[in-house]
């Protein structure tokens, strides 16, 4: 019952929104993130005791064989505990914002977490297509209602972008339905292995270009770079920490169980491609001024080594692309928020224009810095166990393919400290002179972050214990 | 076979209540209630066929099936009255008259839905256009109406000529009319038959405008009354794809013969999704938009022609509903405005948000959105050509396609959400509003659960 609690709080929460006027939106979404945090530990510490509590099924459309089967696993719960946290923090650190259509805004917001935790939770393949789609829709509306100058072309984009990804995979979902023996849309004959090989290797592309294109990997990148830019800054944090997540799960959940024969085929190639996306976008990060720009194709590179990791077919760097998943997520969140109030204050975002804001901005300093050392993944950062796990795995599949791979993190030092050196360090010019440091709220945020990245960084078995039941089941099947 | 009287009947009642009434609402208002009583009619005959299909001297026969596909057209219709019923007197004198030749028009869906005979398939084609054409340029004020007519009518009657000879050359090789004894299945195909078929699949392709049949297409949409417009690509359209499902999947099934015209079908079905997308794409009248994504759409019902299994039958029943209704409710929405450009919708979220939500929600479903009926109906319709097998390249064609389609549907949603601009309205009533938003309702409940129709098929 916690898991559909989970999916009904920002849905009913969201709906109420829409008709609230004054400060109603803000106190309401803070108050929806709260309860689903709550409610996220609630059921992370059910899945201790009873893990079969957190499954509810229910019938649907029977005459399709199609049931409203959600559920949690360790994957799922710790991305369904990365977007509760991320939810919150986002709520925090824009409290003291003003939105034109506050309403709207945080009801789109609310109904976009929605369909993120159902894409987690989902355990049913048209349930989850249902959702997968739900959770585009009011993205594409935050961006194009709130963004900037060139949003609506760039969401456009992405939006025409994804949804032709996701009929390619409907096509898939539909396919292997038909071949099911009992015809159903459940998990189980999902996977039970009973799509003949040769049709296997054409469904994962229909699969994998779906999930691509979310992720995104090279060369179904170009909408991302856009969109992050243009999106305002509290959507890039979802999209980027939590909604790109969405292809890597697609992948681990829906793509490795179902067709086994089909990645194992096509491992090499999706592999490679991943590896052209973290170089590809690593050198584009560098040569970037305009900071948003150079965080989406951070992003890219980062989202390249998971990609790669999950088809190395190797346990070791599963589990380290999983506790990625949600390290990446809080760093990503953690750098946005960075932007975000840089921006507030200053109204820039060419790194060019910035400089010296450590001496007036010590809190955004420090801060900074240590973000970003966690987004190279630094030792003693939560960055590091992750990274360090895929790369070994990396190594056991492909040696060359780990060499590349690797460049990937001393390019990544290059542009994230060319960054903080550009951005906080150096001459000091009339504007940034201005920058006031950080207000309550937004301290409160950065330290939860701090210490998310420090704890986890030095302690990083609690998390890679609650995935441990997610790999050894994929491990099995794959 | 209730339907089929009861929808004649009204016809001539409606052109009667025009004589003696006078007061243009009170005609909408009998409209109205006698459209009900023909859909209550309707539904009383399902229990008189509990014990099988009945057929009536050979010429028609009524299941559970076409009783459904009757509810769905007579629903759809009903809507439609609610929703621009009172648009009727914008386009000229004859308010009763119209309504009479929409009765007219159910009555030959009616007997398409029904028809047992291949003379019985010409009728409700012949019933189903005549009507249309006198509707095409009953606005006399404008030249563009009478254009439409005139060129729907050639057009129309050629088509009916090329029926009307495939029949004749089915006749010559079987001996029948009667669609049950054709035997086409049985032993060799026989040459006369196969072409007899040919010309039937191009005339019902035009009556559907499916490519490359579909020129008169946009230029009749566009140049009738929009509220014509907007019955004519709907229920209409619905009608001649049930005529063109039975007819196939009845009467021209057989081992041989099947493959013999599914290539020629898949190949018009996959001409049709390409054009009809592609130009859409480049309109910049909503109107016209819409009479091209009405061919775009007539290739993903074709898709449940071309498949012969269930999901099929199915799927064309979904999607004429879900297609019908959401189309009805974006052609309301439209006749209130004055322009029927993209850039008239610019702004109307701010001045009529009720006006742009539902159309949201309309142009959604028709984009194939889940949550929403189009959703359901495009699953169907894909469902039925995968299991078909050997069609999977079509279906590749038809998921592009769709892609494509959010495109323009979008800028629909773009236009009103994200520009600015006044646009400019004819008064809104109250009761506009709700049965706008009682028509959203339907297209979003019968996206979360499609089992609620699903059920009675």
């Amino acid at each position: 019952m916690l898991t559909v609690l989970l999916i009904l709080i920002p849905l009913v929460a969201g709906l109420i929104t829409f008709g609230l006027k004054g400060s109603g939106p803000k106190v309401l979404g803070l108050i929806a993130s709260l309860a689903s945090l709550a409610v996220t530990l609630g059921a992370l510490f059910q899945f201790r005791t009873t893990p079969a509590s957190l499954q509810f099924s229910a019938n649907w459309i029977p005459q399709l064989g199609a049931q409203f089967s959600v559920g949690l696993d360790g994957m799922g719960l710790m991305l369904c505990l990365l977007t509760a946290i991320s939810f919150l923090l986002i709520f925090i650190v824009i409290f003291n914002r003003e939105y034109e259509r506050a309403n709207s805004f945080y009801g789109l917001m609310l109904l976009s977490q929605a369909g993120l935790v159902g894409v987690f939770t989902a355990y049913d393949a048209l349930l989850f297509y249902v959702f997968w789609e739900l959770a585009l829709i009011p993205v594409y509306f935050l961006c194009s209602l709130w963004g900037g100058e060139k949003r609506i072309p760039v969401t456009f984009k992405f939006f025409v972008y994804t949804f032709a990804g996701s009929l390619l995979m409907l096509i898939g979902l539909i396919y292997i339905y038909l071949q099911s023996p009992d015809h159903s849309f459940s998990y189980a004959s999902f996977t039970n292995g009973s799509i003949a090989p040769q049709d296997q290797s054409w469904l994962f592309w229909l699969f994998f270009v779906a999930f691509a294109i979310k992720m995104p990997v090279f060369p179904f990148h170009t909408w991302q770079p856009d969109t992050y830019e243009q999106s305002p800054t509290p959507v890039t944090m979802v999209l980027s920490g939590i909604m790109v997540k969405m292809g890597l799960f697609g992948v681990v959940r829906w793509l490795l169980p179902v067709l086994p024969k089909g990645a194992y085929m096509w491992s090499d190639v999706a592999i490679v491609l991943s590896i052209i996306g973290i170089i590809y976008a690593s050198c584009i990060a560098i040569v970037q001024s305009d900071i948003k720009r150079l965080i989406a194709y951070s992003s890219i590179a980062h989202i390249g080594l998971m990609s790669a990791a999950i088809f190395t077919n190797n346990e070791q760097s599963l589990q380290g692309m999983m506790v990625q998943l949600f390290n990446h997520g809080i760093n990503i969140i953690g750098l946005w928020i960075i932007v975000e109030i840089i921006q507030q204050r200053l109204k820039i975002k060419n790194l060019n224009e910035m400089g010296g804001i450590a001496q007036y901005a010590p809190g955004i300093a420090i801060f900074l810095v240590t973000i970003s050392l966690a987004n190279i993944a630094l030792p003693l950062t939560n960055g590091f166990i992750g990274e360090f796990l895929m790369l070994s795995g990396l190594f056991q599949y492909n040696v060359w393919f780990m060499a590349v791979a690797g460049l990937g993190i001393i390019l990544g030092a290059v542009y994230t400290l060319n960054m903080v050196q550009k951005a906080i360090f150096g001459q000091s010019n009339a504007l940034t002179e201005t920058t006031t440091d950080l207000k309550a709220n937004e301290l409160l945020v950065l330290s939860i972050i701090v210490v998310i990245i420090l704890v986890l960084g030095v302690y990083p078995k609690p998390m890679l214990e609650l995935v441990s039941s997610t790999t050894e089941l994929v491990n099995k099947v794959y | 076979m209730n339907a089929l009287i009861s929808t004649a009947l009204s016809g001539v009642v409606m052109m009667f209540a025009g004589l003696f009434v006078s007061n243009k609402q009170r005609i909408k208002f009998i409209a109205i209630v006698v459209l009900l009583a023909c859909l209550v009619a309707n539904l009383a005959e399902l229990s008189t066929i509990e014990a099988g299909d009945r057929t009536l001297y050979g010429m028609i026969t009524i299941s559970r099936f076409s009783i459904l596909f009757n509810a769905i057209a007579l629903g759809a219709t009903l809507i439609y009255f609610l929703l621009s019923g009172s648009a009727f007197e914008n386009v000229g004198e004859h308010v009763a008259d119209y309504f009479a030749l929409i009765f007219f028009i159910l009555s030959g869906i009616t007997l398409a839905s029904t028809f047992s005979s291949l003379l019985m398939l010409f009728l409700a084609i012949e019933i189903i256009s005549i009507p249309q054409y006198i509707l095409a340029g009953s606005d006399k004020k404008t030249p563009k109406s009478s254009e439409a007519s005139l060129k729907y009518f050639l057009m129309g009657s050629f088509s009916t000529g090329i029926l009307l000879m495939g029949i004749t050359l089915i006749y010559g090789a079987t001996g029948t009319f009667n669609v049950a004894d054709l035997g086409l299945g049985a032993g060799k195909v026989n040459t006369l038959a196969l072409c007899g078929i040919i010309l039937v699949a191009f005339a019902l392709s035009f009556k559907v405008s499916a490519a490359p049949f579909h020129f008169w297409t946009p230029d009749v949409y566009d140049g009738s009354p929009t509220v014509f417009t907007s019955f004519m690509a709907t229920v209409v359209k619905a009608g001649g794809f049930i005529a063109f499902i039975r007819i196939f999947h009845g009467a021209f099934i057989g081992e041989r013969i099947t493959a013999d015209w599914q290539l020629l079908l898949a190949i018009i079905t996959a001409a049709t999704l390409i054009i009809g997308n592609f130009t859409a794409v480049f309109q910049q009248s909503v109107k016209r938009m819409l009479a091209y994504s009405s061919i775009a759409q007539a290739g993903f019902m074709l898709l449940a022609v071309v498949s012969m299994n269930t999901y099929a039958t199915q799927g064309i029943v979904l999607y004429a509903a879900a297609y019908s209704v959401a189309t009805i409710g974006i052609f309301a929405v439209m006749i209130k405005l004055k322009d029927y450009t993209f850039d008239g919708f610019n702004g109307l979220a701010r001045t009529q948000p009720v006006l742009a939500i539902t159309t949201t929600i309309f142009v959604c479903s028709l984009a194939g959105i889940p949550l929403t009926a189009g959703f359901f109906a495009k699953y169907f319709v894909l469902t039925a050509a995968i299991q078909q097998g050997n069609l999977l390249w079509l279906v590749i064609v038809a998921v592009i396609c769709a892609a494509i389609s959010a495109y323009y549907y979008f800028r629909v949603i773009i236009a009103m959400y994200f520009k600015q601009g006044e646009p400019a309205t004819v008064p809104i009533t109250g009761g506009f509003k709700v049965m706008l938003i009682i028509t959203a309702a339907i297209v979003i409940l019968l996206g979360i659960f499609p089992g609620l129709l699903l059920q009675l098929i």
